[in-house]
């Protein structure tokens, strides 16, 4: 299973990577959800793969870790936060700059012969 | 406190003549200007009985221990020296620059910065503390850039000014190593502990470094060869900046460093050779381009590099005697180097150029300043009776007994004797040529017209302090001279009579050999100028403006590469950058596969990641049809949410189930303003570049997680799960960590939570989307705007999810659930409203505000952890009980559950106002107010 685990966050992680290199915003917001998928994940699996074993007392013999969980909950919540403010910075440059390039112009302009 | 007066009342006067200046009142402002350094003056003085007397006077306070910086005065003789001669030069000078300034623009502005000039001069000599010292080192060099860039509106002024930072600037840094580097050595930067550890120093392992440092930080400062080529580019600063900054004072605070840390870095032979060999290749460059030089200012400059570099050779010699002779010449110096320099002023403002070709026969206009010129000029040369003929008379007797050996032994002599010749010979023009040499030609302005008579008295009061101290020097100069060499050198002096060195020796037959060669090739000079002019010319400034102009080109185009302004390029480098730090990390790695045994596999769970992975390669493949990746984004959202129940986090999924819909909703709510295609523009090669990043950075976080996960855990969990019951009082771990052991980090997410979403209420605040962003209209959006079925169902549908919430909520402690859960839900379900009604009504509909909302909710979690400070126990220190309540049975109470409706209230509040406020863009006219 950690081999599937592992596989998984790899995929996520190079979706997310390559999406974030891109030059237009959307995908941009698209990558940084799927990197913070892997991040949630990675940070997860630190707690190692338990199953049938949620952290509530009393449930079953063992517990899963549940420290991984508690960060990760947070992170889950600040992550949509961020994921908001992102979309509202796309959308206002989109309006303010006329183009949904991450950089809103050329960058090379003014270097090019 | 005098000490502290002696450096702050000059910065204080500065304040003062700035603050009362009048236009065209420069009679007034010299008045002002005068007061401080007339106050010094005294406060100097005052002093001297207690140096006298043989103390130290020292004054401290703290300012920056953990750097070994303090606020240290110190006043020895050597520093007396010095200070006299600033704040008497300064005077002197504001005197001339009274009736200089007459007339033009910028004298009070010369006042303002000379009095900031003589406080950082002050500074350097009083210093007790070497790293204090280097601000005031660092603020001359500051202020010399300033007033040689005076007159900025003119090229060749900000050139030299430029010119002289980079080359003092740069020293200053050296210096500042330096300074740190010894500071290390000795283990304290205090003036007194640096003097006392002088063998520490000689013997230290980096004695050599420490040496080149503080001397390149001299030598630059005191243009000493090669440096010495911004010197005269200085000299288009007005001259009595140039008479104060550039020959009386600032050339020699490296002098100064030299002579103070005398004690403790010299008398090895890498001192004996490197000083001395720059001093005397300096002497030497110095005096021969002097000649040769038509601009008077030019010549004095270079004749003041070339005393310089006497006065290092002295400093070199590195005897004791060497430096007392060192000092005395640099008084010297002063006194007959700074007439010249106003005579020059004078004669340029009177015949309107500096130029000695034009300027001739000047006796028979200004013959008072001829007198005056012709005694501090034949004291320069070194003529009997006057002042530079001792000190000079006295460096000829040094080299003689100079600790070198074998040829240079009489090559020092030899070259000092050339020395002198060519400085008798550029005195000889700089007298001759302007006053005598027949008749002037083409002056620009004729006939030449004195300046007012006052500008003549400090040239006066100089050019006769020459005299007296040549005549009667035992009686001067003799005391404070002691003093000042008593202070750098330490113990007994040897023995020496200023009164005798008027009788016939060896040196005097070298004066006068000097003298009379001198005269010589000054009678010689056409000849001579002939052959100079057929030398090739070598122009600094040409080739440092050079220099300068590719040192940044390169730094131009190296900024371009790294820092262009594109997004996409910053991440690629911080990713390349975190993929190398990784890589090196894990280099020496050689198990991947750890010792646990791995979890065994199950059909279900494979199907779901395989999905999970195709989904999110789906969206990476087909990103350009913005839709499908995000139907295709929110898909993978919901398999980690299938992941997360599988592996034992009922929290997590829940969490993440919730935060998906309503992140997919958002990203929809975007997307409908946003063109619904992506434009391919990628070039192949930057494909590759993004494709091996991305690749490189998934492989990694695979095997880092795989290798992490396939080795023994070692958690601190084991504390959180054992004290949950019993000191959180609930059995959900997860929610108890969130809300009790760690409910101060809580605290610190749901304030992010509430700031973004306050961010995101701003930014949209005054965002009109429709009509501005160019679109064709997608055909994915139906037109209908709400949909009657979904109307429908709805409103019953809101009270339900509501009590679920209510629920989620208020089981979390035990079970799966909690505050950040039920808010997601109740958000979800309270969104629905406003897709199914309109913004307005749904709107209409909310009971409250929701920035309140916000800030209520942390405001009440705040409470909540103050009100355990009410009861005695730490922040946020949580209690519960459980009570027997009729009808419901046992129920725990906790202030957990106070704290966690915190956070419900914040989610709720938060999520809302965001999907309002960007609800809000989508109607047609926006609604008019703000929602929220």
């Amino acid at each position: 299973m950690e081999v599937l685990f592992a596989a998984a966050l790899g995929v996520l992680t190079f979706c997310g990577v390559y999406l974030i290199l891109r030059a237009r915003t959307f995908p941009v917001v698209l990558g940084l959800t799927l990197l913070s998928h892997a991040v949630n994940l990675f940070l997860f699996g630190m707690g190692r793969l338990t199953l049938e074993a949620p952290p509530v007392i009393g449930e079953s013999s063992h517990q899963a870790d549940p420290l991984p969980q508690a960060l990760v909950l947070t992170a889950i919540v600040i992550g949509f936060a961020m994921t908001a403010f992102v979309v509202v910075l796309a959308l206002r440059a989109a309006v303010e700059l006329r183009s949904d390039h991450v950089d809103g112009v050329d960058p090379d302009e003014d270097w090019r012969p | 406190m005098t000490l502290l007066l002696i450096v702050t009342l000059p910065l204080l006067g500065a304040l003062l003549t700035w603050a009362t200046a009048r236009a065209g009142d420069l009679r007034f402002s010299a008045i002002v200007a005068a007061l401080a350094p007339v106050v010094v003056l005294a406060l100097v003085l005052s002093l001297l009985p207690a140096i006298l007397a043989g103390e130290v006077i020292a004054a401290e306070w703290r300012w920056i221990d953990a750097i070994g910086l303090t606020i240290a005065f110190r006043m020895d003789g050597l520093a007396m020296l010095f200070a006299l001669l600033i704040v008497g030069m300064g005077l002197l000078v504001m005197l001339y620059a009274r009736y200089y300034f007459a007339g033009k623009h910028g004298g009070c502005r010369f006042y303002v910065l000379t009095l900031v000039f003589m406080a950082s001069m002050l500074g350097i000599v009083t210093s007790g503390n070497l790293l204090f010292m280097l601000v005031f080192w660092e603020m001359t060099s500051l202020v010399s850039f300033l007033l040689i860039g005076f007159h900025s509106e003119q090229r060749p002024a900000r050139r030299g000014a430029r010119l002289t930072l980079v080359i003092t600037g740069g020293g200053g840094l050296a210096l500042m190593a330096g300074v740190i580097l010894i500071g290390q050595a000795v283990g304290s930067y205090h003036l007194s502990d640096v003097l006392a550890a002088g063998d520490t120093l000689r013997e230290h392992r980096q004695y050599p470094l420490i040496l080149s440092l503080v001397l390149l930080g001299a030598m630059t400062k005191s243009a000493q060869f090669p440096f010495h080529l911004w010197l005269p580019h200085a000299m288009t600063a007005p001259t009595p900046v140039s008479v104060y900054l550039h020959s009386a004072t600032m050339v020699k605070a490296g002098i100064f460093l030299l002579a103070r840390l005398h004690p403790v870095l010299a008398e090895t032979p890498l001192w004996l050779y490197s000083v001395s060999s720059v001093g005397m290749a300096t002497l030497l460059t110095g005096a021969f381009v002097a000649m040769f030089k038509h601009d008077t200012k030019g010549l004095l400059a270079y004749s003041t590099v070339s005393h310089l570099g006497l006065i290092t050779l002295l400093l070199g010699m590195g005897t004791r005697m060497g430096l007392i002779v060192g000092l005395f010449h640099l008084l010297n110096h002063a006194l007959f180097k700074a007439p010249l320099f106003m005579m020059a002023g004078i004669v340029e403002q009177s015949t309107g150029t500096r130029d000695m070709r034009r300027i001739n026969g000047m006796w028979h206009f200004m013959p008072y300043l001829g007198v005056l010129t012709g005694v501090a000029a034949a004291s320069m040369a070194g003529l009997p009776l006057l002042n530079g003929f001792l000190s000079k008379k006295m460096f000829f007797a040094e080299t003689m007994v100079s600790p070198f050996t074998g040829v240079l032994a009489w090559l020092t002599p030899s070259l000092a004797a050339v020395a002198g010749l060519l400085s008798v010979a550029y005195s000889a023009r700089i007298f001759h040529n302007v006053f005598f040499n027949g008749a002037p030609r083409d002056l620009p302005i004729w006939p030449p017209k004195l300046p007012g008579v006052g500008i003549l008295i400090p040239v006066t009061l100089l050019s006769a302090a020459c005299i007296v101290v040549g005549i009667v020097p035992q009686y001067v100069v003799h005391t404070l001279l002691k003093l000042a060499a008593e202070a750098a050198l330490g113990g007994e002096l040897p023995q020496y009579n200023l009164g005798l060195l008027h009788r016939f020796n060896l040196p005097f037959l070298m004066s006068a050999l000097a003298l009379t060669g001198g005269l010589a090739m000054y009678v010689a000079r056409r000849q001579l100028f002939a052959i100079y002019d057929r030398l090739p010319e070598v122009d600094a400034k040409e080739n440092f403006e050079w220099l300068m102009l590719q040192a940044g080109t390169f730094a131009e185009r190296l900024v371009h590469r790294l820092e262009n302004g594109s997004v996409q390029r910053y991440i690629a480098l911080v990713l390349l950058s975190a993929l190398i730090t990784m890589g090196t990390a894990l280099a020496g790695m050689t198990e991947w596969r750890g010792a646990e045994v791995l979890t065994p596999l199950d059909p279900m769970t494979v199907f779901g990641t395989v999905l999970l992975m195709a989904c999110a390669l789906g969206v990476a493949v087909g990103h350009r049809n913005r839709f499908l990746a995000l139907l295709l984004t929110g898909a993978a959202g919901l398999f980690v949410t299938l992941t997360f129940a599988r592996f034992s986090a009922p929290d997590l999924a829940l969490t993440q189930l919730s935060v998906e819909v309503m992140a997919v909703i958002i990203m929809m709510l975007a997307l409908s303003f946003l063109p619904q295609t992506t434009p391919p523009e990628s070039s192949v090669p930057r494909r590759v570049r993004d494709l091996s990043l991305a690749g490189l950075s998934g492989l990694g976080m695979a095997i880092v997680a795989y290798a992490v996960m396939t080795r023994p855990a070692q958690s601190i969990s084991g504390f959180f799960l054992a004290r949950s019951v019993p000191e959180g009082g609930g059995s959900n771990v997860v929610n108890v960590i969130l809300v009790d052991f760690r409910g101060f980090d809580t605290l610190g997410e749901i304030t992010v939570l509430g700031i973004a979403a306050v961010a995101v209420f701003a930014l949209t605040r005054n965002l009109q989307l429709k009509d501005r962003v160019p679109q064709e209209r997608g055909q994915y959006w139906a037109s209908e705007p709400h949909p009657m079925i979904l109307r429908m169902i709805a409103r019953p549908i809101l009270p339900v999810t509501l009590m679920v919430s209510a629920y989620i909520f208020l089981r979390g402690h035990n079970m799966p659930g909690g505050g950040f859960i039920a808010g997601l839900v109740t958000a979800v379900a309270l969104s629905l409203q406003y897709m199914a009604g309109s913004l307005a009504w749904a709107h209409s509909c909310m009971l409250t505000p929701f920035r309140p909302l916000v800030g209520g909710g942390i405001l009440l979690a705040a409470l909540t952890g103050l009100g355990s400070l009410a009861a005695g126990a730490p922040f946020l220190t949580s209690w519960f009980g459980h009570y027997r309540l009729p009808g419901l049975g046992d129920v725990e109470l906790a202030t957990a559950l106070l704290f966690d409706l915190g956070v419900f209230i914040t989610v709720v509040g938060a999520t809302l106002l965001i999907l309002a406020n960007m609800g809000k863009l989508m109607t047609l006219q926006g609604p008019g107010k703000e929602i929220g």
